[in-house]
């Protein structure tokens, strides 16, 4: 039965938007206990799809033709009262952040007993009942305990848990989840996801699933729908979408996430570079008078790299990966150990002695929108790092416009400003930025993961050329297995704190050691996208890398 | 460019900004505009506006012509404001910017500091310090100033705090540039708009506190000014109500200008509404 139908659905975008509609004559089918990925990169129009079905598109946008059935019944005719009385409901809906979806002044059980009283549950113990009910339901320990919880005293994965506990508050036919896992790490995410795959098949309910990644479509979907720049551009079977894409932008994006198998590398063996020994990291705050609560975000990390290595560091969040990258270019000081730049220990320099040293070790950030200043013009940006090092005004500029060049921005964006430029330029903005000191080193924190899964390749592939060019070292700090495994040539995984298990990567795909290493391998071998598709996913298909169905990407 | 555009779009601002630079224009040229001075009493006492075309806004209780009166107060008022404005600035920025970027104890004790002038009431402060000092635009700058820098100290302060941890002051670090440098060019330049912003509100108190200390007789002797033709006048309110009233009209007006071109400036810095 078709629960939800949407046929020649049109959102035309203000003048001077990129392009003239959000959606362009969208027409899809939902039936009941089935899921459709809805699969876009950002600005595709995947999430004002999910607004127009609720029909809390923001001003001014708003339907210009097409209509939304639900059950047969037209959403347009419907009040605003009845359209509340139909949200949270028969439609009910999981958002990305759910930090952000909470309320942080309400203990979570309050909140999900809200939803129920606004639909009409009278009775405060049936109320409580059912909350208990739905906690424990959606895999939560100790429901009777955790429902008198606040949202921050939660983890990002029980509280996602807790939104999609209280989406299904009443049971909904229709639950539309716009990037619920995005914001998670991939052991999190893939919990959440087998979990919201076991609840669709048990209650029957349709999903509408929302996404960028295409490891998450392989995982739930039934049926996939390809969205680009407000078009659909390919519609069908998950299987035969991900095994047998028709439409060229799919087979790129599939490509871009599907593992390649790392260009064979001469064995490296420079001099070391960058070397730290027992680094540790304490960060306390006081709780009372007297008593503190410390958290050791390094403990003991110990690791070196040579002249034109990649070293992975993969963890998820709060492993001390950050840390372990912002003590390394002394953006924090450590507490205790060494690190060596070029040989010269600068874990006990001051700032004032460190900042000739600075050009050695350079950073590039994770945030393409906040790591560039604003109000500076993209070649003064470029040109802070020569000059403050020491250079004429006239070789820094000349520097910059190399730079511009050598990591492919035009010519023009040197007198052009930073929000001129998409998420990807920025990035080659910063990397621009960190080169134009001559660098023998560069970190890379999470330099890729908030950008489209086709603008991270052509990143990746900008800095492993530059990388060849220049006989960069990199350490590349990642949460994305996946990633790590495309560039680096040896990877050391971090948890609580700790360098758990360090190696070539081949090796460690192959023969993981520790514990973690291999949950980790586990869920991004099983999230790893087409080349997870033609059989369960083992480690090493992961690595090897089943070829993509098409040529390269982009 | 574009900031100016969005500023001139606001009627309310606009038409703010363009009182404020005719006041200014007028208060500059008051003495080749007319060839007395204020203090001349040069007409019959107590003269209603609009009856004599030589003194045609009236004259006060001695018989000085209230319009020259007016015109020589702007000029004190303005002074006033643009002088305590910058003065202010000046330690605010200072302050709030070494708070805010070194952190730690230096924060503590400017911050203890900046209390230590929140927590006595600000007139109250004014009226003691111009009184100690002598009346005259020094000691008058001096004190509305030493009385508003703490809330811009603490602006900047709060701005510093919250671009200090931004990815580009970060790089600028990697990048070795010195603290100076970052403030400079990093960081201030980012917290011009709302610094901008406070300082119309700054101005905006400034002349009311100036006419304050007028009206209470602690302004400049030399000097004639708004908050003093009120004071002159106010015993007389019910018999030449002019008097007390066009002084205070002008005051009224130019801080409401002064706010709306404060508020128009906001705006004006407010990131696009854009979908």
């Amino acid at each position: 039965m078709t629960l939800l139908s949407v046929e020649h659905l049109r959102i035309a975008l203000p003048p001077g938007a990129d392009r003239s509609h959000a959606l362009y004559d969208l027409s899809l089918q939902v039936r009941s206990g089935e899921c459709l990925c809805v699969v876009g990169e950002s600005g595709s129009g995947k999430s004002m799809l999910a607004k127009a079905l609720l029909r809390q598109l923001p001003r001014p946008l708003s339907v210009q033709s097409g209509r939304l059935l639900f059950r047969g019944e037209d959403l347009a005719a419907r009040s605003e009262a009845a359209m509340r009385e139909l949200r949270g409901r028969h439609i009910s809906m999981v958002f990305q952040e759910p930090m952000s979806a909470l309320n942080p002044l309400l203990r979570v059980g309050e909140q999900i007993d809200e939803t129920l009283r606004a639909h009409g549950v009278k009775s405060a113990s049936a109320r409580r009942a059912r909350v208990v009910e739905l906690l424990g339901y959606v895999g939560l320990p100790d429901p009777e305990r955790l429902r008198l919880a606040y949202p921050f005293e939660l983890s990002g994965g029980q509280r996602q848990r807790v939104v999609i506990a209280m989406a299904l508050a009443c049971d909904p036919a229709l639950l539309i989840a716009d990037e619920p896992t995005s914001a998670l790490d991939v052991t999190t995410q893939a919990q959440i996801l087998e979990m919201l795959r076991r609840i669709q098949q048990d209650k029957g309910m349709a999903l509408l699933f929302i996404t960028h990644d295409f490891a998450v479509v392989e995982a739930i979907a039934d049926r996939v729908l390809v969205l680009e720049k407000g078009q659909v551009v390919e519609q069908g079977s998950a299987r035969q979408v991900l095994r047998e894409p028709q439409a060229a932008y799919t087979r790129q994006l599939l490509a871009a996430v599907s593992a390649q198998p790392l260009a064979p590398r001469t064995t490296v063996d420079g001099a070391v570079v960058l070397k730290a020994e027992r680094l540790g990291k304490v960060f306390s705050r006081r709780t009372g008078w007297w008593s503190k609560h410390t958290t050791r975000a390094l403990d003991a990390v110990g690791l070196q790299v040579r002249e034109g290595e990649t070293l992975g560091i993969v963890g998820e969040s709060g492993s001390g990966k950050s840390t372990l990258g912002r003590c390394l270019v002394r953006l924090l000081r450590a507490d205790s150990g060494q690190i060596e730049w070029l040989g010269q220990d600068v874990a006990g320099l001051s700032e004032a002695r460190l900042r000739p040293l600075r050009s050695e070790v350079q950073m590039i950030f994770q945030d393409p929108f906040a790591s560039l200043n604003p109000r500076q013009t993209v070649g003064r940006i470029i040109m802070t790092g020569p000059l403050v090092q020491g250079r004429t005004r006239a070789d820094a500029e000349q520097r910059a416009r190399a730079l511009l060049e050598l990591v492919g921005l035009p010519a023009t964006a040197f007198e052009r400003y930073p929000h001129e430029f998409s998420g990807g330029q920025r990035q080659r903005i910063g990397i621009a930025r960190a080169l134009a000191v001559e660098p023998k080193v560069l970190i890379a924190d999470e330099c890729v993961s908030a950008l489209d899964a086709l603008i991270q390749v052509q990143i990746l592939e900008l800095l492993e050329s530059l990388q060849r060019r220049l006989k960069l070292s990199i350490i590349f700090i990642t949460h994305d297995l996946r990633v790590a495994a495309r560039l680096c040539d040896r990877i050391a995984v971090m948890q609580n704190g700790r360098v758990v298990e360090q190696g070539d990567t081949a090796t460690l795909f192959a023969d993981a050691r520790h514990p973690y290493t291999r949950t980790l391998l586990h869920c991004g071998g099983r999230l790893a996208g087409d080349s997870a598709l033609s059989s369960a996913a083992t480690s090493e298909s992961f690595i090897a890398g089943t070829p993509a169905p098409t040529q390269g990407c982009v | 460019m574009r900031l100016l555009k969005r500023f001139v779009r606001q009627p309310s601002a606009l038409l703010g900004a363009v009182f404020l630079l005719v006041l200014a224009a007028l208060a500059i040229a008051a003495p080749w505009l007319t060839s007395s001075s204020p203090w001349e009493m040069n007409s019959q006492p107590m003269l209603a506006p609009f009856h004599d075309p030589a003194h045609w806004l009236g004259s006060d209780l001695l018989g000085r012509d209230l319009g020259i009166g007016l015109l020589y107060g702007a000029r004190v008022s303005l002074a006033v404001g643009v002088l305590t404005s910058l003065a202010t600035l000046l330690m605010g920025l200072l302050v709030g910017a070494i708070a805010g970027y070194f952190g730690g104890w230096v924060d503590g004790v400017l911050m203890r500091i900046a209390e230590f002038f929140q927590i006595i009431p600000q007139l109250v402060l004014a009226v003691i310090l111009v009184a100690v000092l002598e009346p005259s635009l020094g000691t008058i700058v001096l004190a509305i100033a030493l009385v508003a820098w703490p809330a811009v100290a603490r602006l900047v302060r709060s701005e510093f705090l919250t671009l200090r941890q931004r990815e580009f002051v970060q790089a600028a670090r990697v990048l070795g540039q010195s603290p100076w440098g970052i403030i400079s060019q990093q960081i201030l330049p980012n917290a011009l708009a709302p610094l901008l912003v406070v300082m119309t509100f700054v101005m905006a108190t400034a002349i009311l506190t100036e006419s304050a200390l007028a009206f209470l007789g602690l302004s400049d002797p030399e000097a004639m000014s708004w908050g003093y033709m009120i004071n002159a006048s106010r015993g007389l309110l019910r018999d030449a109500w002019w008097m007390s009233f066009l002084p205070g009209l002008a005051i009224a007006l130019c801080v409401l200008a002064v706010n709306q071109v404060g508020e128009g400036l906001r705006v004006a810095f407010e990131p696009e509404r854009s979908l």
